[in-house]
């Protein structure tokens, strides 16, 4: 996800608008759509409502898009020139991490690849980008396609994440069958007579699944699940805190067209047939800080004391000197303690490594951390 | 019975004698959200009207508390250190954060009733 840009045109509602409001939600501008940012059961415990039972979020703001080849290996490789990851190599009903990256290695977005399982669909690949970034990002990949690949933007389906431990049991009484589905992995199923389709994923470090739903349909299928006593409407607010949490870059805090991968830590994302062989954007600087080591890095901070170190905030070494600077940092309702993440020069990197934060004009005793704070709790 | 009286910046005070109690009104708190930190001023701090001299932070942001009045601090809220959901509990009375000593109570003047407050809400 991104800032909102700061602009003049009216915003944009998700199918799901008039039921946050009906709800009670605080609306706000985000990404050029009107959002709820927290329901009348506030963040906090809608934060610590998703870690214990399971949280719904609307999360149609993000991009929905379908790169159509003649076969799979063709569609994979002409998404493989824009993006770091292996592609050719999913296996169908597979999702994928990756960023598209600009020429020098800078992150123009993070999106989720998925290839869709079926025969049917072979030359297919399902796409979701951020809201903030998803008519560049659309633009950027039709303008580098070769003949035969086409990008198709998908208006018609609206995205939802149930997310949480009972998310499994939740889901599983409507769509039989997703029990056993792995962490990653997608697939088209029915849904109160609905097709829909929905990968094991997201962004909250727990368990859970992200289903897109034809717009008409998505309100009731909404209505369905917060039924379920299990089940809260969760809102933008908690949604940063819980992915904040579990070490999640956000897109345009945490990473931009300033970062690579390397320097955010996303090496994981990158396989290591497309390290070996490269034909990305920015290989050469991303396969040289590989070898070397980039200049800075992203890490885990952990504030001593109470109070949260905010995104801006200056990091320095114990002599004063600056070293880096926070790009998200707040209130971690799980760790119960001010959590952040920001970016040190690498020979500050390491963990343990004793820092401070300047706070409101005073330097305030700080940790480099391990991530995620609060424990992934992924079903592989 | 004290006298109270409201800041544009969403403060209330209470004024008994030559002190002066301020806190967060509950409005301010339910616009704030959960509140996760609270850092009050020092005791013996000279604080000027309008000046920022306390933070509360809700899981969304940070926010300054600045004095309505001019004065000495002679007492702050240690509580809201270690419970600031206080704050969310209890804005206009357990919550309150810190005492002044009023130098200028001439300055109360330029404050708000509770009707006058009301209304300012109401209109925002």
């Amino acid at each position: 996800m991104s800032a909102d840009p700061i602009s003049s045109a009216p915003l944009r509602r998700t199918p799901l608008y008039d039921l946050h409001v009906a709800a009670g939600a605080k609306m706000v501008p985000f990404a050029g759509y009107d959002m709820p940012v927290q329901y009348p059961l506030g963040v906090l415990k809608e934060h610590l409502w998703t870690r214990e039972k399971a949280g719904l979020f609307d999360v149609s703001h993000m991009g929905i898009c379908w790169l159509r080849g003649p076969d799979h290996a063709t569609a994979a490789r002409a998404l493989e020139a824009l993006l770091p990851a292996d592609i050719v190599n999913l296996k169908p009903g597979q999702q994928r991490y990756s960023q598209l990256l600009a020429d020098n290695g800078g992150i123009l977005d993070d999106l989720m690849i998925t290839r869709p399982e079926g025969a049917e669909n072979d030359g297919a690949l399902l796409i979701v980008v951020n809201a903030g970034c998803k008519d560049a990002d659309y633009a950027h990949i039709a303008a580098n396609l070769p003949a035969g690949v086409r990008l198709e933007v998908d208006d018609a389906h609206a995205l939802i994440a149930l997310q949480g431990p009972r998310a499994v049991n939740v889901l599983s009484k409507l769509v039989p069958g997703v029990e056993t589905m792995s962490f990653m992995t997608g697939r088209f199923a029915a849904l109160d007579g609905q097709h829909i389709h929905l990968t094991r994923s997201g962004y909250t470090g727990e368990d859970g699944y992200e289903i897109a739903v034809p717009n008409a349909h998505v309100a009731k299928v909404w209505d369905l699940l917060t039924a379920t006593p299990d089940v809260e409407a969760i809102g933008l607010g908690a949604r940063d805190s819980l992915r904040l949490e579990a070490g999640l870059c956000l897109y345009g805090h945490d990473i931009d067209t300033t970062t690579s991968p390397i320097e955010a830590r996303l090496q994981w994302s990158i396989q290591k047939r497309r390290r070996d062989e490269g034909g990305f954007p920015g290989a050469d600087r991303i396969k040289a800080e590989l070898a070397n080591g980039p200049i800075r890095r992203r890490v885990g901070i952990k504030p001593e004391g109470r109070a949260p170190a905010r995104e801006g905030t200056e990091i320095q070494d114990m002599s004063g000197k600056p070293i880096g600077t926070i790009t998200s940092g707040g209130f971690g309702p799980s760790v119960n303690g001010p959590v952040a993440m920001g970016y040190v020069e690498s020979a500050h990197a390491e963990l343990g490594t004793k820092i401070q934060l300047v706070v409101r004009g005073k330097p305030l005793p700080a940790t480099i951390a391990n991530m995620p704070f609060a424990p992934h709790r992924y079903v592989r | 019975m004290a006298i109270e009286k409201f800041s544009k910046d969403h403060e209330w005070i209470r004024i008994d004698g030559d002190i002066a109690t301020i806190g967060i009104t509950v409005h301010a708190q339910d616009q704030l959200g959960d509140v996760v930190f609270v850092e009050v001023p020092e005791v013996g701090r000279k604080v000027a009207a309008e000046e920022a001299v306390a933070v509360v932070e809700s899981v969304k942001a940070a926010s300054d508390v600045y004095s309505p009045v001019t004065g000495e601090v002679i007492e702050s809220n240690g509580d809201l250190a270690s419970t600031p959901g206080l704050v969310n509990e209890d804005a206009e009375g357990k919550a309150w954060f810190f005492k002044v000593r009023l130098a200028k109570p001439a300055e109360l003047d330029a404050l708000m009733d509770r009707a006058g407050y009301d209304a300012f809400v109401a209109a925002s």
